[in-house]
């Protein structure tokens, strides 16, 4: 076994800070929420690889919602936005190389899915979808149009705050996430069930993204920040501290 | 100063529109959506079918669930960055996502059968498959892996086998045979059956 490497394996995932998985005002985790407890071992090679995503696997516009299944010529309807971040990990590095798939509503609160029946109408140049690969600084950055909320079957009268969810790929596959990003300001983010599932609130503050002028584009986009932590290594008791924190 | 990491949120019943945007109709953004295939040519070892279906706690199954796997190639090795053990098969990306069937929530891969993969510390595993699931209701994706009903002896041998206290509990694990090279493995979020999902 001289060759295995010698891993140190990523920090356990801290509960506290993750939405519950029973959140019973989230009425669909009642019975999608396992009750036994979580089987915990030390990540090993299969948790610290992942998948590689190279940039030749993006085309030109995914990362332009706005344009990306509109018509020649056209664009999306809606306020439009510049979503842009980093990706790091708990000891501060960045993540480069990191997939980040993004879907969300369009600008009247209405999703391009079979399954979505909302009165609102589907903008025939929005699609919903794009992705970005985190440069050598963890850095992304996409443009889109600000998503509208949604009345949603739960409570009699329960609405999505704006979002847009994330999915990420960090370095390995136990860094896998999916989130969704918030937009400071909005009144719903507090009433809402799948947020409240998160019982810290300055958890769910992170997933709020302030507006950032600076980094608007006058007479174009406001801009959005939004910085996603991915779980970190363990210290490695071992000498060369590459991979040390 | 360690930050912390970013908290999890809910897929959402609309995941496949950012993952698999082709199979709901959004098919002039991707060419194709990833995880899609496996294989890129002729691939090292057994060629495998997996299938299956995720199930909630009345025993009805999900349609809307997004599942992913991750594995070791034939010869136990990962297409990855991370991989410092040796160069794995360049015809395997070791990774799949399906959306399942729209209408029976069944997932399909066509995979290969994975080598053994030792832990960090150096114990052999049995061959397995990591699973990974999302779905509207599910707050934090679930972990599990998907071993081999034929792979009785390494499977006594797993250290994270032996970990489970309640030993009935192991069978969740262990996928059936389904045919010649085939494998099905049903995963239950709750109830009697539940699947023992990991904290790794």
């Amino acid at each position: 076994m001289a060759d295995t490497p010698r891993l140190a394996g990523y920090i356990a995932r801290d509960a506290g800070q993750h939405p519950a998985a029973l959140h019973p005002a989230y009425k669909t985790s009642v019975k999608r929420s396992p009750q036994a407890a979580l089987l915990s071992f030390p990540s090993g090679p299969g948790e610290e690889t992942g998948p590689v995503f190279g940039h030749d696997m993006l085309g030109p516009l995914d990362h332009d919602l706005i344009h990306n299944f509109a018509a020649d010529g056209r664009s999306a309807i809606g306020p439009r936005i510049v979503v842009q971040g980093r990706v790091i990990d708990q000891s501060g590095r960045p993540v480069p190389g990191a997939l980040l798939e993004v879907w969300q509503a369009n600008a009247g609160g209405r999703y391009r899915h079979k399954k979505e029946g909302y009165l609102a109408p589907l903008d025939p140049d929005f699609g919903g979808c794009g992705r970005v690969i985190t440069d050598a600084e963890g850095r992304y950055e996409f443009r889109t149009v600000q998503p509208g909320p949604y009345p949603w079957p739960n409570g009699v009268n329960d609405w999505r705050p704006a979002h847009i969810h994330f999915s990420v790929f960090g370095a390995g596959f136990a860094q896998r996430l999916i989130t969704q990003m918030y937009f400071e300001g909005d009144p719903l983010i507090w009433r809402c069930p799948i947020v409240g599932a998160i019982a810290d609130p300055e958890a769910v503050r992170r997933l709020i993204a302030p507006l950032d002028m600076d980094r608007s584009l006058p007479m174009d986009a406001r801009a959005y920040s939004f910085d996603i932590v991915l779980r970190g290594r363990r210290q490695t008791l071992f000498e060369n501290r590459m991979e040390g924190l | 100063m360690t930050l912390k990491e970013t908290p999890s949120q809910t897929a959402g019943p609309y995941v496949h529109i950012g993952c698999t945007p082709n199979v709901t109709g959004i098919t002039s953004v991707y060419r194709a959506d990833p995880g899609a295939t496996m294989k890129t040519g002729p691939v090292k070892g057994r060629e495998i079918t997996v299938t299956g279906a995720v199930h909630d706690g009345m025993g009805q199954v999900l349609r809307d669930a997004m599942v992913e796997i991750w594995q070791a190639d034939g010869d136990g090795l990962f297409r990855s960055a991370q991989e410092t053990r040796g160069d794995a098969d360049p015809n395997f990306t070791g990774w799949g996502r399906s959306a399942g069937d729209m209408d029976t929530g069944e997932f399909r891969f066509e995979t290969v059968m994975p080598g053994a993969v030792p832990t960090a510390d150096g114990r052999m595993q049995a061959p397995h498959i990591t699973f990974w699931i999302v779905a509207r209701g599910i707050n934090t994706g679930l972990q599990t892996r998907m071993y081999f009903p034929d792979e009785a002896a390494a499977n006594d041998a797993d250290p994270l086998l032996a970990r489970i206290e309640h030993r009935a509990r192991v069978a969740t694990l262990i996928a059936r045979r389904d045919g010649a090279e085939a494998y099905r493995f049903d995963i239950y979020l709750q109830g009697p059956d539940e699947t023992v999902f990991l904290d790794i």
